[in-house]
Order: structure tokens, then C-alpha cells, then sequence
């Protein structure tokens, strides 16, 4: 039976398991603990956490003067304000000072669902990606996330972590291999490949389940590293596949698509379409329909994979 | 005032004129306004640093978050021996460490990578929780305009300073009154900003911001629990008949015939 839990939970316990072991670590949110699920942290850490109120461009600033002085933070909100509203914070006090921040943006993605368009971030990998210095991890699940936050802690730098609100199918197991910038493939297969990120991986994969009672065999790379991308993985994609599919719960510009598209477009020419939201905003709504309306869903996903199988001759 | 101090400030001024005129752009008006503040701070005792280590962890950070005044900072630096004095005339060009605005990572000496007005501030507010963690002792000195005061992140910065009660924390404004586009009423008027201070449970003085004693006074003053915000009354341009209270004088550099009066203004 398969397990559902939300990356944005898995986020909150790793940090609270981080601060058991060192005392500098340091934990900033601006009031949504009970959401971005620092909670954990703050109740078992008071003394090393910082709630900044509702002011995230403060937060962003105030967590970069507290990383230079030795310490590893983690600023935590809805990465539709850590990512968009506090934007040129992000970029000035933590990127251009090559600060030791890692931004927890949650509730990325329509999956958000019921609280609408306003607060379902679908720009903040295209936002991140544009900075330099800046490491952007976008993990499948939450088995996924525990392993993103370690490493993220360990890199002395700037790294954003997407996370998201709904419970989702664990597809990866604790021997699953993370490295970040190293793609990891799920399933094999040589009729097409979907490289994917964050919980559209889930959806890659019943989509390939789906494909293979039709007799396509399709790869499912879990791309949870949006920068620095692993090209080399994309490369072993076109050659060996010979079609690529990328999927994303983000618009289909400046994301995982595009930043895929880049590197096809270098080097291997192969049939290849983008999942992802095709410049609309979301709204309100039961995620699982919007996954749907959006054309996000493991159906999309597979009709997108017969085509490209279709174009290939 | 210290007849040194004077004579220093005097050095300053005409170090700042020709850091601007070799760079052939920059911003004399603010840079000439805040020079006392600085030197309070770096040669009147008041900041704990040493400029033989300059990333000595526990020294007091000063964060010059009105970041186009640059030059001041970089010659204030320059004669407190964090750099060689010759290298202010490399401000701006390509291959310099003396970035247009201050950048932490490359100037040493320099706390804070400002000119994204506001953000020095909020940065300085990490800097002072950093400073009241379990082991650490040092104080934060912050250097605001007014026109950076239109902000919305300072008055968020401020809010949290006294939410945390860092009185480590001690923000200096150069009220010289203008910015830019005019006088600070015309553009976007910051009212009555002691008292916005106050109302946000800040500790507030006014000085007179070219008074070097006046300064290290409030500086120096017992800390009471909150942050302290020291609002220092300038003149825009201090010291240079053309600039004074000329708001034109903002962003611009000397042509040769003003960097001549520049310089027998100053008596240098």
C-alpha cells in the first residue's frame, strides 16, 4: 500500500533533527510555523529560532546578517512570498553575499488547491534558477526531502528548497541515492524518458506504469536538482531513449522544462514536450482537479509521452 | 572637536573628491554629509574592530546601509589602515575591489554588501541577533539615509529590533534632507522620523550629525534595553560652497574646474 505524506512535513521534522545535533543551526519564519511545519524546530529549539512576524523581506535580509556570523539558517515561508515578494532580499543580501540561507519555500505549485491562485507559487524555480550562486532542490517526496535537507546543510551557500502542502505518494525508499546535481533514475526503460521534479515524479511514475500495459517502456528521472543541473543525465536521456518529456508543477517558463530545453537544444535533438502550466495563473479548487484542468496529471503526463514516441520515426 | 579629528576630516572630504573624480562618477553629496558619523565610529572609540583582521568574529559590525555613500566608507577604511590609501582612486574601474556600492566579499573592512537601500538595516538586525547569542558580545552600528527611510523593509527592521530588544543595535540617520528628485517633503515626506522611532520603542537622540563629541556621546550613552536610533542632523555636501544643501549634487562627479574648488574649499 502506498505511503502519502507531504514534503513540506519532511521539512519540518529534518530541521527539528538538525537542531538536536547543532546548536548552530538557526530556524526563521515569518508566522506560518504551523504551515511551513518549522513548528517541530521551534517548539524543540525556542532558543534557536526567530519568528520575524509577516514581514519576509526582512526575514530574508536579517537571516543573511545572522549567516555571516557563522551560523547555518533556514528562512521558511510560502515560496510564493520567500521567492517573489522578498525576491530582490533573496538575491542582494543572501546571493550576492554568498550567504549561508536555505530558503524552505512551501506551498509551491497548484497542489496548494483551495487557497487559489494568490498563494500557489508557479515562477519560484524560474526565480531561483536566475541567481547566481544559488542551489535550487525541488525533491519528490518526503522520503526525498530528508535526505535534500542534509545535504542542503552541508553545502555553505545559498539553496532553496521547494516543498509543498499536499500529502503525496513516497516513491523513493531511504537507500534511494541523493546527491545534489545528480539526477537519480527511478525506472528504466529506452522508449522515452520523463525527467521530472518534486510530486509530478509520482505522477511520472503511474504514468509509465500506464505505458508499459501498451508496451512503451518509459525512464523516470527524478531531476530533484534544478541548478546545478545534471546534464549528463539529460544527455544519456536523448541518446538512449530518443524522446524526452519533462514535468513540473511550475509554468513552462524558466523551470525545469526550459532549463532541460537549454541543454537539448546544445546538444541532442530528440522529440521532446514540457509538462508544466502554460502561462495561466491557478485557482481554488480540490488539487487533484486542478491537476487535471492544468494538464499536470499522470494522464497528461502519458499522453505527452505517446506523442513524443510517435514523433520519433 | 579634537583639532586631529578636524584635520582628518578634512583628509576624508578630499579623499572622498578624489576617489569621485578619478572614477569620473559617484555620489559626493551623501558621501560628504555622513563623514563625521563614520569617524565617530571608526576613530572616536566607539566600534571595537581592529583593521589588522578585519574578519575577527567578534568585532562590532558597522553597516553602511545608505550604500551609495561608498566613498566616504571607502576613505574612512582607507586611513584606518584596512587599505592602502592609494588604492581609493581605483573606485569604480574594472578590476577594483572598490565596487560602486560596498561589497562585502571583496573590500576588506566592509560588514555588509549594501546599496539596495533598506537592506542594510534589515541585515544589520541579524547582525545584532547574531550578536546577543549564547557567547557573543558585539554591537551593531547602522548608517541610514532619509531617503532610504521611505523603505518599507526599515520600518519592518525596526519593528523586529525592538520586538527582540537589540540594544546592540544603534542606527545612525544622515538627515541631510534630501534625496535624488528634491527635498524629502517634496519627493515622499518621512515626517516627524524621530518619532516614528520612538513609537516603534526605540531609544532616539538628535545630534548634530557634524559633531564628532556629539555623536560618541550618544553612542557611549547606558544601553537601556532597546535599540537606540540617532538621528544625525548634516548638510548635504558639508564643506564645498557649489554642494551644500544641493540636492543635484546627489549623483554626480566634478569636472575639473569644480574638483579645483573642491579642494580650496577644503583647505587642502
Amino acid at each position: 500500500m502506498a505511503e502519502f505524506k507531504p514534503t513540506r512535513t519532511a521539512y519540518g521534522e529534518t530541521l527539528k533533527k538538525l537542531g538536536d545535533a547543532d546548536p548552530n543551526v538557526i530556524v526563521c519564519d515569518a508566522d506560518l510555523t504551523q504551515a511551513t511545519m518549522t513548528k517541530f524546530f521551534a517548539a524543540a529549539h525556542p532558543d534557536q529560532f526567530y519568528n520575524f512576524g509577516i514581514a519576509e523581506a526582512n526575514m530574508m535580509a536579517a537571516s543573511a546578517g545572522l549567516a555571516h556570523c557563522g551560523y547555518t539558517v533556514f528562512a521558511s515561508t510560502f515560496a510564493v512570498f520567500g521567492a517573489g515578494r522578498a525576491f530582490e532580499q533573496v538575491r542582494n543580501t543572501i546571493c550576492y553575499t554568498k550567504a549561508n540561507v536555505k530558503l524552505g519555500l512551501s506551498h509551491a505549485g497548484l497542489s496548494v488547491g483551495e487557497d487559489g491562485g494568490s498563494h500557489q507559487a508557479i515562477e519560484d524555480i524560474a526565480l531561483m534558477r536566475s541567481l547566481p550562486n544559488m542551489t535550487v532542490l525541488a525533491p519528490c517526496d518526503a522520503c526525498e526531502m530528508e535526505k535534500a535537507v542534509y545535504a542542503a546543510a552541508k553545502i555553505n551557500g545559498p539553496v532553496s528548497i521547494r516543498t509543498c502542502r499536499l500529502a503525496t505518494e513516497i516513491v523513493t525508499t531511504p537507500e534511494t541515492p541523493f546527491e545534489v546535481g545528480k539526477a537519480v533514475v527511478l525506472r528504466e526503460g529506452s522508449d522515452a524518458a520523463i525527467i521530472a521534479c518534486g510530486i509530478e515524479v509520482p505522477e511520472a511514475i503511474h504514468a509509465a506504469e500506464t505505458l508499459a500495459a501498451e508496451g512503451i517502456q518509459v525512464r523516470i528521472v527524478d531531476m530533484h536538482t534544478i541548478k546545478p543541473l545534471d546534464e549528463e543525465a539529460i544527455h544519456a536521456a536523448a541518446k538512449e531513449c530518443g524522446a524526452i518529456v519533462t514535468a513540473e508543477e511550475h509554468t513552462i517558463y524558466g523551470g525545469l522544462g526550459s532549463a532541460v530545453a537549454e541543454v537539448l537544444a546544445d546538444n541532442s535533438h530528440v522529440p521532446f514536450e514540457r509538462i508544466g502550466i502554460k502561462d495561466r495563473f491557478g485557482q481554488s479548487g480540490a488539487p487533484k482537479l486542478l491537476a487535471a484542468e492544468y494538464g499536470l496529471d499522470a494522464a497528461a503526463i502519458a499522453d505527452a509521452v505517446r506523442r513524443v514516441v510517435a514523433r520519433k520515426g | 572637536m579634537d583639532q586631529n579629528l578636524t584635520e582628518l576630516a578634512r583628509q576624508i572630504r578630499s579623499d572622498i573628491a578624489d576617489e569621485i573624480f578619478a572614477a569620473k562618477s559617484g555620489h559626493p553629496g551623501g558621501s560628504f554629509s555622513c563623514v563625521e558619523i563614520l569617524m565617530a565610529l571608526y576613530f572616536g572609540g566607539v566600534a571595537n574592530v581592529d583593521p589588522q583582521n578585519p574578519q575577527w568574529p567578534e568585532r562590532d559590525r558597522i553597516v553602511l546601509s545608505k550604500g551609495h555613500a561608498a566613498p566616504a566608507l571607502y576613505a574612512v577604511l582607507a586611513n584606518k589602515g584596512y587599505f592602502p590609501r592609494k588604492d581609493l582612486t581605483t573606485l569604480r574601474k574594472f578590476g577594483s575591489y572598490l565596487q560602486g556600492h560596498p561589497d562585502m566579499k571583496k573590500v576588506p573592512g566592509v560588514d555588509a554588501s549594501t546599496g539596495s537601500l533598506g537592506q542594510g538595516m534589515s541585515f544589520s538586525v541579524g547582525y545584532a541577533l547574531a550578536g546577543k547569542r549564547p557567547g557573543r558580545h558585539f554591537n551593531v552600528y547602522t548608517i541610514t539615509g532619509d531617503g532610504e527611510s521611505q523603505e518599507g523593509i526599515i520600518w519592518e527592521a525596526a519593528m523586529a529590533a525592538a520586538h527582540y530588544h537589540l540594544d546592540n543595535l544603534t542606527v545612525f540617520l544622515d538627515h541631510n534632507r534630501l534625496q535624488i528628485d528634491g527635498p524629502n517633503e517634496k519627493v515622499m515626506n518621512i515626517e516627524d522620523i524621530v518619532a516614528k522611532y520612538a513609537a516603534f520603542n526605540w531609544e532616539t537622540f538628535v545630534v548634530d550629525g557634524h559633531d564628532i563629541d556629539a555623536i560618541v556621546e550618544a553612542c557611549k550613552a547606558p544601553r537601556c534595553g532597546k535599540p537606540r536610533f540617532i538621528c544625525c542632523n548634516t548638510i548635504k555636501g558639508k564643506g564645498v560652497s557649489f554642494m551644500e544643501n544641493q540636492a543635484a549634487w546627489h549623483g554626480k562627479a566634478f569636472n575639473e574646474e569644480e574638483y579645483k574648488i573642491v579642494k580650496a574649499d577644503l583647505g587642502v
